[in-house]
């Protein structure tokens, strides 16, 4: 079984983000560039599949990014992925979630697959619309928020989706897409001899032309334009209530509460 | 010149910052105060290949260099000294013998469940009446119908009686040499061998999490083939290892003296005196910076022996440096870090309390700085 992860490569989450004014984007540089957080989640629930299923099974990350970002992608390596493809190409920038997914799709469908699997959300466009779309152009069916695959194999995969009151058992053909969350377990450490070993295994790169990419993309095919970004408002000063006892500190605050009509 | 790391010594050091600081961190206070050995992370470190970071693959290690050795200890160091004396203990004195000195059977029976983490091993070498000076072992075995008769004490010995331990490999006292003087050779002793006993863990000041005995041989009785390297070698061989253990020291106290300092910076900034946060007075920021370029430049020293082991050159000179340098920065980078927490230092909450603790052993362990001192004035022929 062939399974893809997509992977998003995103400034590094702990570090301070700043947007430009004047391309309203994230400004990447200076900054280190990590796989997105959910994306580790899909690379775990990836890898205990094919612990799972056995030799048969390979893992590729897929992702599309600038070609001088290649290095980030050796971690997910490192952790136990087979090998990685990348989708690079100058046309490309500035995309918005539909171009990103159809000129995505194009390039799976040119590395094929049996299950892609996804994080839900990317740490820094956080739209979380393109793996809906991706399975809509791949013309597969897309399970989201699948918190455990139940069975896969003879063209077939069953998996417990997460919802707010518990979960449901759903089912459908492969080839399939999943988005997973954060209950698959915990994204592995990569171990000393993956790191070792990550160097040794391919990353390569496919170009827009290499995967038939004939529409308008990146800004040029953008259906969406970032018209303006602002900060939410700073939250005011907490205030600090100082009471004689406890009693005397409970009546303030809920006096505070009752002006606001919150109790 | 090139300072750069490569990309897997890089990735080596974010990946054990990561553990450490998800895994080990959290539990150092209770690990230090229940004197607990951490089993489970000792398995952990296993999984990630951290028990046998520098051995070739085929012995079960992950065949990383010593630069990544170096970089694994200071980030385990930081988060828990206890945690990094056990990964560093076990990987540079208990296998690292068997990989320098073991004949191939040897290797495969000792060396391979010990990279993998499966088993501990402890180095034998200190006795109650034989630190710093070494060969003055007193520790005997005689040879007798194709037995190893053994008897004598050890003392402080790391990671010698844990649950996981295998076994321990020691000098003693097998014969005279031509010159009168005593003969020293290694001989590996199992955690079975009959008349080989443990006492229980010393109550110490620091590194409280690690293993530590005194090791009691009462005619112990062990096969012939159980000497390790060449018979009278054992107190050279045993030295070369401790040239190589230097840099595991070095790289734990600049790793214990990075997490006083990373304490330190965050609580100079939190803690308010006369208005403001105490990191705006320039005693207290001054005293930040010099910690900090100390631990720069003791990194620095520790990088550079690492480096020349790894380039096959003569790295004694620079691991003695190293260790005498970074020990002594430990020393006052903890004595600051306590002096910026104030009273609160002295709790036993704070985390600079324990590296307060876990630091005076950086300046004894595996060549005191006196010993060090010794050693330079040798090489540098005074
Ligand atoms: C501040 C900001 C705001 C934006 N707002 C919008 C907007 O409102 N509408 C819009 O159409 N676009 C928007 N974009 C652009 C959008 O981020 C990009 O189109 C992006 O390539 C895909 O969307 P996402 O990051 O939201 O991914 P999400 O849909 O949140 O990502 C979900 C999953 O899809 C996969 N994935 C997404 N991108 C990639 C990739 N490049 N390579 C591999 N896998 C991937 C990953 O598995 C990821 O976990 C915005 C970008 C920024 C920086
Ligand atoms: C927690 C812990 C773990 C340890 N783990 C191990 C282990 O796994 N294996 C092992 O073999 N050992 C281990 N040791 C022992 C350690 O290496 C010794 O304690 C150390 O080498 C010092 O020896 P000593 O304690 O006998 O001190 P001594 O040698 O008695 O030294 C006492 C003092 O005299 C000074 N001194 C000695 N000789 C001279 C001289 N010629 N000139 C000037 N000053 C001198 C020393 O520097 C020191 O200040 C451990 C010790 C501790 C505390």
């Amino acid at each position: 079984m062939k399974i893809v992860v997509t992977v998003k490569l995103v400034p590094d989450p702990n570090a301070v983000r700043r947007i430009d004014p004047a391309t309203k984007r994230l400004v990447r540089a200076g900054v280190e560039t990590a796989l997105n957080p959910f994306d580790e989640y899909a690379i775990e629930a990836a890898l205990q599949l094919k612990e799972r299923l056995g030799a048969e099974t390979t893992v590729t990350i897929f992702t599309m990014a600038p070609e001088s970002m290649k290095e980030s992608l050796r971690k997910a390596l490192a952790m136990g992925a087979d090998d990685a493809v990348m989708l690079s190409d100058p046309a490309l920038e500035g995309s918005d979630v539909s171009v990103t997914s159809y000129a995505m799709a194009q390039a799976l469908k040119k590395t094929g697959f049996d299950l892609i699997l996804s994080g839900a959300l990317s740490d820094d466009g956080n739209t979380g619309g393109v793996p809906g779309a991706l399975a809509e152009y791949l013309g597969v069916p897309g399970l989201t928020n699948v918190r455990k695959i139940e069975e896969i194999g003879d063209g077939r995969i069953k998996a417990q989706r997460e919802t707010d009151s518990g979960y449901q058992v759903v089912s459908g053909p492969l080839p399939a897409l999943v988005t997973v969350t954060m209950a698959v377990g915990e994204p592995r450490y990569a171990s000393l001899k993956g790191i070792m070993g990550a160097k040794k295994k391919t990353i390569s790169t496919l170009s827009a032309a290499d995967c038939g990419i004939d529409r308008l993309v990146g800004s040029d095919g953008a259906k969406m334009e970032v018209v303006s970004i602002a900060a939410p408002k700073a939250r005011e000063k907490a205030r600090v209530v100082e009471a004689e006892d406890g009693a005397a500190g409970a009546q303030a605050i809920l006096d505070f509460l009752r002006e606001r009509k919150l109790v | 010149m090139n300072l750069d790391l490569t990309a897997e010594q890089e990735a080596i050091r974010r990946t054990v910052r990561e553990f450490a600081r998800e895994r080990v961190a959290p539990r150092a206070e209770e690990m230090d105060r229940e004197e607990a050995f951490p089993y489970d992370l000792v398995r952990e470190m296993a999984g990630l290949g951290l028990m046998g970071l520098p051995f070739p693959e085929e012995y079960g290690g992950s065949g990383a260099d010593t630069v990544s050795y170096a970089l694994a200890v200071m980030e385990l160091a930081r988060a828990d000294a206890s945690t990094a004396i056990t990964m560093a203990a076990h990987v540079s004195l208990g296998a690292m013998p068997f990989y320098l000195f073991g004949t191939s059977e040897q290797k495969e029976r000792y060396l391979v469940p010990l990279a993998r983490g499966e088993k501990l091993w402890g180095f034998g070498l200190t006795e109650p009446n034989a630190g710093s000076d070494a060969g003055n072992t007193q520790t005997k075995a005689v040879l007798r119908d194709g037995k190893w008769i053994v008897n004598g004490t050890k003392a402080f010995i790391t990671n010698s009686g844990t649950d996981m331990t295998a076994g321990t490999t020691i000098t003693a006292v097998t014969g005279k040499r031509p010159d009168g003087k005593p003969e020293i050779s290694n001989l590996i002793l199992p955690q079975d061998a009959p008349g080989f006993t443990r006492s229980k863990k010393y109550r110490k000041m620091g590194w409280r999490a690690s293993d530590t005995r005194e090791l009691v041989f009462t005619d112990c009785e062990i096969s012939e083939e159980n000497i390790l390297g060449a018979r009278g070698d054992g107190l050279k061989n045993f030295l070369t290892i401790l040239d190589g253990g230097r840099i595991s020291v070095a790289a734990l106290s600049v790793g214990l003296a990075r997490g006083a300092y990373d304490e330190s910076v965050k609580y100079a900034k939190e803690r308010h005196a006369f208005g403001k946060p105490i990191s705006k007075f320039q005693a207290i920021a001054f005293k930040i910076v010099d910690m900090a370029t100390e631990i720069e430049h003791a990194e620095l020293m520790v990088l550079k022996a690492a480096w020349e082991k790894d380039q096959g050159r003569d790295f004694v000179q620079s691991a003695s440096y190293a260790k005498l340098y970074a020990a002594e920065v430990s020393h006052r980078v903890v004595n600051d870090a306590v002096q910026i927490h104030g009273g609160y230092g002295f709790m036993d909450e704070y985390p600079v309390s324990r590296m307060y603790r876990d630091q005076k052993i950086n300046e004894i362990g595996e060549g005191t700085n006196e010993v060090q001192r010794m050693i330079l004035a040798k090489l540098i022929g005074l």
